[in-house]
């Protein structure tokens, strides 16, 4: 993983399941519907941890981390 | 101004015949090992409506390492004011033939794929037509097929998703179609307006295409003209002139004018004083803000309100979501509803405070890029229709009543 | 008296496993229900699942060694592996026996999600449904308990549990938002 890594969702995947945004609520929030707004930033060392949890509980495999496109 | 590359010619009323075709035009050049290079040096830009150099998508997918190519060529027109493909194909199909052959020999691809609505039936059945009049090597390699006209049909991931399963709509890239597209092979899709300037660019040069533009710009563009304008036609214009002089071309407008949707509802809209002077060409466009899209001009009469068009747009493009994606359902939708409230002065302050709340995050948050062609809509009608949507929310009226009680 | 310890060891972590694996099956369903309150938020049913679906393998695996291991029971590795491959009440055995390999089955792909195809995971999860089942249906067919007041009280309520999960599901389960749209906007643009 390097420094520069970003959360990217799959929009299609996503079912709006919203356990990302309890997992790292720094990194990503809910729109009204329940479907995640992600930053573009790259992800702070501090909560690398907790954003690679959410990649791996995402019920829908819709997240990953990944290089900015 | 009409005829001046493409649309050149006699006879605009059928298909032109391939022996036509040959005799007015004459062969393609026997090998076209550089024809890249030239297309870099004609600087001819994509016409599907991002406007990307022709040169730089065939390269990204020349240097993908698996073997076999494929092209795309994309004549879907999903974008409901758009007419020129259809046109295009109906009268000069065999230049978007010449154009998609001469993709599938430079970048080696043996398969090619004509991509088309299926309710376009006259286009459909001119390119039928003209495939049957080409040699057994292209007439073995191409293959057409037809999909459900709808306005995201048209996207590229769109197109290879129909071809590789049957179904029209986006996908979610990466990867995109030219690292992997049909069957998984690095896929060129290209619009079928490109590709017949890439027929004739690889006739006559890259110098000749350059000087058919005007002021700095190169080229030859299809545009679809309609709304109040004397003749709604599809119309060929260098590329430099300004919106002023297309619309006078096709006869000038036919009331006083309000604003101008260019590039069709992926595009925006331009108070009319603005767009007269504004130039056909990509580059310019994008730096004031604009784009030409897949070369819509829509002109608006002042007689019609703007709020009431944004709205019948923004519902239209709701409608039209491949629905795939949560922010584009349901938050298009919202905005389409909210406007609609607006149109109709049943909103309140709210509506647009939430409107603006929505559209704020509704860009980038699909598969594709249909939300933020929406979002790119509402935002240029909220700037230019400003008067009109505060008439509406605050005193409940149109600015046409007060015209119309002036008048 | 034979190998009591070995004996009770079978018994015993075979009647944990039950509970385990119904507590593993209620997590689940509460996770596709996305069941939620303000104690218990959403990421936590399927962590737990996850993790006490780790456990009771640990504990079937106890269960199976040592009933395999113990002579007195004359259950040899075949019993524990091919289904129905034991002279020992065949049919209850063997069910057991498949219910074991495919919670083998769902924990191995849940494992390597990431890795493989979607549709699979999911299709074998479904599996699931016969797993838990089959795990209960051996445990009445074979286990020496099984008609001892504490074991079945625990059976039921684990039974039960899971049932008024499942029926929960079948009711009231959110479905994907966007499932009709999904499909209404893929049949029209096919």
């Amino acid at each position: 993983m390097t420094k520069q890594d970003v959360l990217a969702v799959d929009r299609i995947r996503c079912d709006g399941h919203g356990v990302c945004a309890e997992l790292v609520p720094e990194l990503i929030e809910l729109d009204d519907w329940g479907y995640p707004i992600i930053g573009n930033a790259p992800i702070p060392d501090a909560i690398r941890a907790h954003a690679r949890r959410a990649v791996s509980s995402c019920p829908a495999l819709a997240l990953r981390l990944g290089v900015p496109e | 101004m009409s005829g001046i590359s493409l649309l050149a010619g006699p006879d605009r009323n059928g298909p032109e015949r391939f022996s036509d075709h040959m005799a007015r035009l004459g062969p393609l050049p026997p090998d076209a090992p550089s024809l890249i290079d030239v297309l870099d040096r004609s600087g001819l830009r994509g016409c599907g409506g991002a406007a990307f150099p022709v040169a730089a998508k065939w390269r990204a997918v020349a240097a993908q390492h698996s073997g076999e190519r494929v092209i795309v060529v994309n004549g879907a027109e999903g974008e409901p004011l758009s007419r020129k493909d259809r046109l295009l194909m109906q009268v000069r199909p065999h230049l978007v033939l010449d154009g998609a052959m001469l993709a599938a020999e430079t970048l080696r691809a043996e398969r090619v794929f004509l991509y088309l609505g299926a309710e376009h039936t006259g286009a459909v059945r001119a390119m039928t037509g003209a495939l049957q009049e080409r040699s057994e090597t292209d007439r073995r390699r191409t293959r057409l097929v037809t999909a459900p006209v709808g306005y995201v049909s048209g996207e590229e991931s769109a197109a290879v998703h129909f071809i590789n399963d049957g179904v029209a709509l986006p996908t979610t890239t990466p990867p995109r179609p030219y690292q992997r597209g049909v069957g998984g092979r690095p896929t060129l899709i290209q619009n079928v307006e490109t590709l017949a300037h890439v027929a004739m660019i690889a006739r006559f040069g890259a110098d000749w295409f350059r000087q058919l533009g005007r002021s700095g710009s190169t080229g030859t563009a299809l545009l679809t003209v309609s709304g109040a304008v004397a003749a709604q036609t599809v119309i060929e214009v260098p590329q430099g002139v300004t919106l002023a002089e297309v619309v006078d071309a096709v006869g000038g407008t036919s009331a006083r004018a309000s604003a101008v949707l260019l590039g069709g509802y992926f595009g925006g809209w331009i108070a009319a004083e603005q767009a007269w002077d504004l130039h056909v060409d990509a580059a310019s466009l994008k730096t004031g803000g604009h784009t030409l899209g897949c070369g819509v001009l829509a002109v608006l009469a002042a007689s019609r309100c703007g709020v009431i068009e944004s709205s019948r747009i923004l519902t239209y493009l709701g409608d039209q979501s491949a629905r795939q994606c949560g922010p584009c359902v349901f938050g298009l939708r919202a905005i389409a509803d909210a406007v609609h409230s607006v149109a109709a002065r049943r909103a309140d302050a709210n509506d647009i405070a939430r409107v603006r709340r929505w559209a704020g995050v509704l860009g980038g948050r699909g598969a594709c890029h249909h939300p933020d062609g929406a979002f790119g809509l509402l935002h240029s009608a909220l700037r230019v229709f400003a008067a009109e949507f505060s008439a509406h929310l605050e005193r409940g009226r149109c600015t046409l009543d007060a015209r119309a009680a002036a008048a | 008296m034979g190998d009591t310890i070995l004996w009770y060891t079978t018994r015993g972590a075979g009647a944990v496993s039950i509970v385990l694996l119904s507590v593993v099956v209620v997590l689940g369903l509460l996770a596709r229900i996305r069941f939620a309150t303000e104690r218990w938020p959403r990421f936590l049913s399927a962590a737990l699942h996850r993790d006490l679906a780790l456990m009771t393998i640990v504990f079937v695996a106890l269960h199976v060694v040592t009933a395999v291991v113990d002579p007195f029971t004359h259950l040899g590795l075949v019993a524990a592996t091919v289904p129905f491959g034991s002279y020992y009440r065949t049919f209850w055995l063997g069910l057991g026996t498949i219910s074991l390999e495919l919670i083998m089955a769902i924990v191995v792909t849940s494992l390597v999600r990431q890795r493989i195809c979607p549709r699979l995971w999911r299709g074998i999860h479904w599996l699931a449904y016969a797993a838990w089942p089959f795990g209960v249906l051996h445990g009445f067919g074979t286990g020496t308990d099984a008609f001892s007041l504490w074991l079945l009280a625990i059976t039921i309520v684990c039974i039960g549990a899971v049932v008024g999960t499942a029926l929960w599901r079948v009711i009231a389960a959110p479905r994907d938002p966007l499932r009709g749209e999904r499909r209404a906007a893929a049949a029209g643009a096919s």
